[in-house]
């Protein structure tokens, strides 16, 4: 049996981490069919680009692939840091193509990062659809055109908020098709 | 439609490189990666890319300015969009100047990247697709239009092409579906008359007397019902070609007036005492063969040599194969927009399906059943399911073995076959058949076989 670890990275707060954790491996069980395990995960500040005050996720990837269980499936971390890409100002998340190991930043899905009021609701809801989103790269799937499909390209939480967190019926169906690539 | 764009990253710094075409990727673009603006000119050169990101500053002499020119060079259409980490005015204007498309600072905001890449490729896809409908309206075909790597084919296009220039008859054999209008109309668009008229006249479409009066014209009062008088295609067609298709079926009377008008360049209108005078190019088209026709007396000799100056033969679809891989998926990236469906490609199932059908109807039928497999698709790929019709259709059931029949009767009529293919070739067809040369000569010469 081969499992989809989600792993909380050491900066969360374990407390406050175990909602939207759970919330992600219930979406992540109920939309690829794997059985989904919690792995703790190591702290990312060896990724901290002092300059840019942020986190590089490549090197995230890096390190997660070394770190992957000899029975994970796939491996999507989850951290509260905010993390980027060189050529990008930002990601809210980043996978390898069809790869084993991804990963999914919670800063920018705080209604606080943009000077808001806390939502508890809107916060869980962005999370469910972002580690949606970086486990179907994780699949193999490409962006969709379907703008309501979790995996349409979110450049912003505004785009994140119109989705559904769930995969449209075609992405899904790719899903059916090749259930544990 | 993304699947049919290809993007170019170029930056020297791999992580920027690969970071940036793997979030491309994830958009679902074909991306390749170059570390140098040496190794962007080389790839361009190989591929038409859609789009291409620059990186301004790169070491070993040749920066994002340079790289973008010499690209350009080679594809004037390119999109260049210059990446920096420097922004200077100075700078913005310079890549400007020489013709990028946009300029932007890194890091980026993601959502710029995605809003400039989508603007670009909906102005290309709008592009692409005026380029499609023009080409159909005016029918411009030329010949990098039709799409051949086999051999045979790039010899008659080879011919075709050396002919266009000049003033001779050309008569085209190929069975129906081959294209022979195609090759007739890059014949004339890559000739001089290519700016005067090219006039199609079907001659299996329309009666003797019809026929007639169509390519001569008629005076009024000729027949009953020519209330006015009439200007046939050789007129309309002066100084620019006539294409005479299916001239095999023309009557025996027909073959003697165009006879004169071959040697003479000259005819009466029906009806009409007033001989007209026409410069008028002439290639003929036909899926029977003459030559038999000859033999049999039912197409007269005279006229067959006035036509045949120039032969071009195009071989059917299924001499050759190697072609149908490349114009399934012409067909399928041109229907992708005219059907406006995003299907990227065929599988190799289905492939082997289209390479092993026989094709009667040749390019046409191949082209009408990929349009017909496409409308039915749901993915983004032809599979094998959506060419389920092909085996209805009988795929490899046109031959059956002959009853009462000796083996060495077949063995005439497989070696016959294969050197009418090959066109005599017999190198080729000793390969086919599987036999040595010299056994290939001993049976030609025992059985008589004309080559």
């Amino acid at each position: 049996m081969r499992y989809l670890y989600v792993g909380a990275t050491a900066d969360l707060d374990p407390d406050a981490a175990a909602e939207p954790l759970a919330a992600i491996g219930d979406s992540l069980a109920a939309a690829f069919h794997v059985p989904v395990h919690a792995l703790p995960l190591p702290p990312i500040e060896f990724a901290l680009d002092s300059a840019r005050r942020q986190y590089g996720s490549i090197p995230v990837l890096e390190v997660l692939g070394r770190a992957r269980p000899d029975d994970a499936l796939k491996l999507l971390a989850v951290t509260g840091r905010d993390l980027f890409i060189p050529v990008l100002t930002f990601v809210f998340g980043h996978a390898q193509l069809g790869g084993a190991v991804g990963v999914v930043s919670l800063a920018r899905l705080h209604q606080e990062f943009y000077g808001l009021p806390p939502n508890r609701e809107v916060f869980l809801d962005r999370a469910r659809k972002e580690a949606l989103h970086e486990a179907g790269h994780l699949f193999g799937l490409i962006h969709c055109a379907d703008s309501g499909c979790a995996m349409s390209l979110s450049t912003g939480v505004r785009q994140i908020d119109s989705k559904r967190a769930a995969l449209c019926p075609a992405c899904a169906a790719r899903i059916e098709r090749k259930p544990s690539s | 439609m993304k699947t049919h764009w290809q993007i170019l990253v170029v930056d020297d710094e791999e992580v920027m490189c690969e970071s940036l075409a793997a979030w491309l990727r994830e958009d679902g673009y074909a991306v390749d990666t170059a570390a140098s603006g040496r190794e962007a000119v080389d790839k361009a050169r190989q591929k038409d890319y859609a789009i291409y990101f620059v990186d301004l500053k790169m070491p070993g002499g040749m920066d994002g300015i340079e790289t973008m020119m010499q690209v350009r060079r080679l594809h004037s259409e390119a999109s260049i969009i210059i990446i920096t980490a420097y922004a200077t005015v100075d700078t913005a204007i310079a890549a400007m100047k020489e013709g990028a498309q946009e300029y932007i600072v890194k890091p980026c905001n993601p959502e710029e990247i995605s809003l400039l890449v989508s603007r670009i490729l909906k102005v290309k896809n709008l592009q692409r697709e005026n380029t499609i409908l023009r080409k159909k309206l005016s029918r411009q075909y030329c010949f990098q239009d039709i799409i051949s790597k086999n051999a045979r084919m790039r010899e008659a296009l080879a011919l075709a092409l050396e002919v266009a220039s000049l003033p001779s008859t050309v008569l085209i054999q190929g069975e129906s579906g081959t294209g022979k209008e195609m090759v007739a109309r890059a014949i004339h668009n890559s000739g001089i008359r290519a700016a005067k008229p090219f006039i199609a006249v079907s001659c299996a479409a329309l009666a003797e007397t019809l026929l007639e009066s169509e390519l001569f014209g008629h005076e009024r009062g000729a027949f009953t019902g020519a209330d006015q008088r009439k200007i046939g295609k050789f007129e309309m067609a002066n100084c620019g070609t006539i294409f005479l298709d299916e001239i095999g079926d023309i009557s025996p009377k027909l073959q003697v007036d165009l006879l004169r008008v071959l040697q003479d360049r000259a005819f009466y209108r029906v009806g009409g005492a007033e001989e007209v005078r026409v410069d008028v190019r002439v290639i003929a088209a036909t899926h029977v063969n003459l030559q038999e026709a000859v033999a049999d007396g039912k197409f007269r000799d005279d006229l067959f040599y006035r036509l045949n100056v120039i032969e071009i033969r195009i071989p059917p679809l299924r001499d050759r194969r190697d072609d149908i891989p490349l114009l399934a998926s012409h067909f399928i990236e041109r229907l992708s927009h005219e059907l406006g469906k995003d299907i990227g490609g065929i599988s190799e199932g289905s492939l082997r399906i289209l390479l092993d059908y026989n094709w009667p109807g040749n390019v046409r039928e191949l082209e009408n059943a990929v349009e017909r497999a496409m409308v039915t698709c749901r993915g983004k790929t032809l599979g094998e399911e959506d060419f389920s019709f092909l085996a209805h259709n009988g795929a490899q059931k046109n031959w059956a073995v002959p009853a009462g029949v000796s083996l060495q009767q077949m063995e005439k009529l497989a070696i016959t076959a294969t050197l009418q293919r090959t066109q005599g070739n017999i190198k080729e067809s000793a390969s086919i058949l599987g036999i040595d040369r010299s056994t290939l000569y001993e049976k030609i010469k025992r059985y008589e076989i004309a080559r």
